[in-house]
């Protein structure tokens, strides 16, 4: 009986702390390759027990460092370590001569420097190879970042297409303890797919514009009349440089101030084209200046070759078109006291724009020149609009050069991009409608509707 | 060939960072490529360069109208180059000591610096104030009330005017709460965020479509005046 | 009245434009006096992202502008500046202009070490300089500053500098404020920064007159706050000093004036445009009632 009791008493000792405590349960952590990326993304994702998140501030993200990773990292630990043991024992030596009075020129000093510095930098060395495994087992993950308490998802990026990694989520408190803590499962590595789903739209947008275009090039080519608007700064060039021709004073074409990786700049190269090949025409002096050196390069080819295809290649003077200065404000105060002095008749401002448009147009409008402007600056446009004669806004400006040529196929692109605006104009309607529908009635099938509309279709 | 190469390369790189856009591990090849564009463009200063001095000494040595311009304008060039290349009176860093270059080209007190402060910050500034006195005077010219159109655009560029500054809270402050929408700074916020908001949206889709249709007329070599002339 | 108008010189409006603000600019100069401000919503958003930071939060200050718009740019530059200083967060300075470090140097000199001298460099505040590549250099670092900024406008290592190290790309900074001139600016760092990460990136930033009109598409989702032309300045300088100096009985500096100074010329410039607007109408109805005669 006093065998049983003793044996019942050892049983509850031994069992109670088993009741008393709760068994710790991890986070858990799954993680999964990131949809529509080039192979270098990876989703986390992790939950909590219940009744444990109301402790939690922050989570801590780690990942695991690669065989790569580590080797570097005990590489730079040997390397410091040796560094810091060398410059102690120097230190050391140093203020060792300097109680005994050795200069520090002394070769004896010298020689035992060197030889306590190679000891002691093979003993670090050698100590840190022997705790390498130590060293390994610490450096097994690396911190990532530290997530918010309401937060359950994180997307770790510039990862290895081809290691396999794992993470680990500490939950800490606000006192920065650690709570719980948690891995995942097993190792994944990211994938790379081969095209961006979250593009797919943009995708589709971009392929019916680009067919549009071409179809209505082809139409054209094939005899289909297409009927464009008249556009009134592109019918003034004519006028604009016969009026310059019969007084006798200069072209001014300005190509706008930025590079040649602006499509508006562009757009103005291939308006000065035009203007070019009438100036050739009308025997007038075209003027240039650029604010951009590649510009420069690109508009002395324009404008030769629109010299030569109006039979007046020995009318082209290459020191007409000229580089200014990239500053902004520089090139302006060029064109301002240009245009003062030499008055040219006419003016083309073609391309992009900033401040430096109201001055350059009320300055050639104080000089009593013709004013042909285009820019898709919408800031700009205003001010051009107030001081030009004539003003191409926006798209008028890159119909210009299908505009001016009359060439069937350039004019088919303008058709072609009509139909982008058609493809704009019943998504807004769509989507206005949706909006204003699923706000007036709350429906959640209009509100998702739209959500998928503004996040996936319009990306 | 001449033409014929360039549009290859144009239609084959442009086409390519097309694609490449879609596809995720060569979505950073158009950052590359404009770090090229960077690159080539600051090479082509070189030439920039070069043709401002030819065509400035050029003009003074012919002494032709002007010329006491380009007499400036070369100088500068070439007094802002030496300073800043040469790092004219910069002390080295202190965390190098040892190497004359050493120091930033922006010193406080540097000829370089001095140059930037009281000759290139002034300038510049008096270039963009001028612009105030070119808006007055086109208002004065140009801002008629001939359309229903114009008047509507003088109505609130009156109120644009009035509402950025104190004269619309002073004006309109008495009006009561409920009324408080039409008070000239409300107004002005209104008109800012809807009306304007809407105006701007409109122009720069047609930006857009425009831009596209360019892009496609260049890459597909249908646009060539670029490279010089339309035909071949 | 009719005649003298049609036929008026340019040059007196010049000098009409010239005297409307020169003589606000001395009246203010002598008197100390200027316009009271009353700052809009935008100007609260603002001042309200900065404000609700705690001390050693990270920003992330990205000057854009040149000399040519100091005059509207600076009083906000200086503004947070002071306003970060004042909030003990950690200044990351950068520009993405060639001549934003000198806007840094300003706002440095004229604010930290004048009114903030404890401050420490490398561990309040870091001026990490110019790099060029415009919109190319905001992709890059919103994942990864050092790919880019491997040193500091001093040559200093990135990672030797003590506050570097809880950063490694802009998502790590708990706030951007941007000062745009034009590009790349403030519409730049919405399309490549936020947009891309909405969750992790707040934008808030000044602008010059011209540009805002661009940027309140963007308001609020993507940029919660905008101070657009010296208006803006003045309004958002009015929240910060009320708070840090006129709260506490203390004068404001005439240096964190400037916004609410400019005011005054900008006022009567506005009513002398008003004016002239309203002369040349007056010249148009006449000459067309002429016409109709």
């Amino acid at each position: 009986m006093r065998k049983l009791i003793l044996i019942t008493i050892a049983l509850v000792i031994f069992t109670l702390p088993a009741f008393g405590q709760e068994e710790e349960l991890p986070i858990v952590v799954t993680a999964s390759d990131h949809n529509w990326d080039g192979g270098d993304k990876i989703d986390l994702k992790w939950e909590l027990p219940q009744d444990i998140g109301e402790n939690v501030a922050t989570f801590k993200i780690y990942r695991s460092n690669t065989t790569d990773e580590i080797n570097a990292i005990i590489k730079d630990k040997k390397s410091k370590a040796v560094k810091d043991a060398k410059e102690a024992v120097t230190k050391r030596l140093i203020e060792n001569a300097e109680k005994e009075g050795v200069s520090k020129d002394d070769k004896g000093l010298l020689q035992r420097i060197r030889d306590e510095r190679k000891s002691v930098a093979d003993n670090a060395s050698q100590d840190i190879t022997d705790r390498e495994g130590d060293i390994r087992a610490e450096s097994e993950f690396k911190f990532l970042t530290v997530a918010g308490k309401n937060e359950t998802t994180f997307t770790v990026e510039k990862l290895e297409g081809d290691i396999a990694y794992s993470f680990k989520i500490l939950a800490l408190d606000k006192d920065g303890n650690i709570l719980l803590s948690g891995i995942t499962d097993k190792s994944i590595s990211p994938v790379a797919q081969s095209f961006d789903g979250s593009r797919f739209f943009l995708g589709i947008i971009t392929l019916i514009l680009c067919f549009s275009v071409v179809w209505f090039i082809q139409m054209a080519r094939r005899g289909k009349p297409l009927k464009v608007r008249k556009i009134a700064g592109l019918e003034a060039v004519d006028e604009a440089v016969g009026r310059a021709t019969e007084m006798g004073r200069s072209i001014l074409f300005v190509p706008g101030i930025q590079d040649m990786n602006e499509i508006q700049t562009i757009a103005g190269l291939t308006v000065l084209s035009r203007v070019a090949r009438t100036a050739a025409n009308y025997d007038a002096t075209l003027e240039v200046p650029t604010s951009r050196s590649l510009v420069m390069s690109a508009a002395r080819e324009t404008v030769q070759a629109s010299y030569l295809s109006a039979g007046r290649p020995d009318a082209f003077n290459q020191d007409l078109i000229y580089y200014v200065t990239d500053e902004q404000f520089g090139y302006v105060a060029h064109l301002s006291g240009r245009m003062v002095r030499e008055k040219p008749a006419a003016c083309f401002y073609m391309g992009a724009f900033f401040a430096e448009s109201l001055i350059l147009a009320e300055t050639g409008n104080s000089i009593g020149a013709i004013q042909v402007a285009g820019t898709a600056m919408p800031a700009q446009l205003p001010f051009f609009v107030a001081a030009c004669d004539y003003t191409l806004i926006g798209e008028e400006f890159f119909a210009a050069s299908a505009y001016l040529s009359g060439e069937p196929e350039q004019l088919g692109s303008l058709k072609g991009q009509d139909v982008g605006k058609v493809i704009v104009g019943v998504v807004m309607i769509i989507g206005i409608t949706v909006a204003t529908i699923g706000a007036i009635t709350g429906s959640e099938a209009m509100m998702n509707m739209l959500q998928f509309i503004k996040s996936t279709v319009l990306g | 060939m001449k033409r014929t190469v360039p549009l290859l390369i144009t239609a084959f790189g442009g086409f390519v960072l097309i694609i490449a856009y879609f596809i995720p591990a060569t979505q950073g090849w158009g950052e590359t490529v404009a770090i090229w564009f960077d690159v080539l463009a600051s090479i082509a200063f070189i030439l920039g360069g070069a043709n401002l001095l030819k065509i400035h000494l050029k003009k003074m040595s012919d002494r032709q109208s002007g010329w006491g311009f380009s007499a400036v304008t070369v100088s500068a060039f070439l007094i802002t180059l030496t300073v800043g290349l040469a790092k004219v009176g910069v002390h080295p860093s202190l965390n190098f000591p040892d190497y004359t270059w050493s120091g930033s080209y922006r010193e406080m007190g540097s000829p370089f610096w001095w140059l930037y402060e009281y000759a290139f910050k002034p300038l510049t500034a008096t270039m963009f104030a001028m612009l105030a006195f070119y808006v007055a005077s086109a208002a004065f010219r140009a801002f008629r009330a001939k359309n229903i159109e114009a008047i509507l655009l003088l109505g609130t560029a009156f109120i644009i005017l009035l509402g950025r500054t104190f004269a619309g809270v002073f004006l309109t402050s008495w009006l009561p709460d409920s009324l408080s929408g039409l008070r000239i700074e409300n107004l002005t916020v209104t008109i800012m965020q809807v009306f304007n908001t809407a105006g701007n949206r409109a122009i720069m889709i047609g930006i857009a479509l425009g831009i596209a249709s360019t892009s496609l007329k260049v890459l597909l070599g249908v646009d060539r005046s670029y490279l010089g002339g339309g035909e071949d | 009245m009719y005649d003298k108008l049609k036929n008026l010189d340019r040059r007196w409006i010049f000098l009409l434009m010239f005297l409307s603000v020169a003589i606000p600019i001395i009246i203010i100069g002598i008197t100390g006096q200027s316009f009271p401000e009353k700052p809009t919503d935008l100007a609260y958003s603002t001042f309200n992202a900065i404000e609700d930071l705690k001390p050693g939060d990270k920003v992330l200050l990205s000057f854009d502008f040149d000399p040519a718009s100091e005059g509207e740019l600076g009083p906000m530059a200086t503004a947070f500046t002071y306003h970060c200083a004042a909030n003990e967060l950690n200044m990351y300075f950068m520009a993405l202009w060639p001549v934003g470090p000198q806007m840094i140097d300003n706002a440095i000199e004229n604010v930290i070490k004048k009114d903030f001298p404890d401050l420490v460099y490398g561990e309040d505040y870091v001026n990490l300089g110019f790099k060029s590549g415009g919109e190319g250099v905001i992709k890059v670092i919103v994942t990864d500053f050092l790919e880019l900024f491997s040193t500091d406008a001093k040559g200093t290592p990135f990672n030797d500098i003590p506050m570097n190290k809880e950063i490694s790309s802009v998502q790590d900074m708990d706030l951007v404020i941007n000062i745009s001139a034009g590009s790349a600016g403030t519409k730049e760092w919405v399309q490549y920064a936020v947009t891309p990460y909405p969750d992790e990136i707040t934008l808030v930033a000044g602008c010059t007159g011209v540009q805002a009109p661009l940027l309140y598409p963007y308001i609020p989702e993507q940029l919660p706050g905008l101070l657009g032309a010296i208006k803006g300045a003045a309004e958002y300088e009015k929240l910060v000093f009320d708070k840090y100096y006129r709260d506490e009985g203390k004068v404001v500096p005439g240096r964190y004036q400037e916004g609410v100074r400019r005011m005054g010329p900008q006022l009567v410039a506005h009513l002398l445009m008003i004016l002239l607007i309203i002369a040349g109408n007056f010249i148009y109805f006449v000459e067309k009632k002429r016409g109709v005669q």
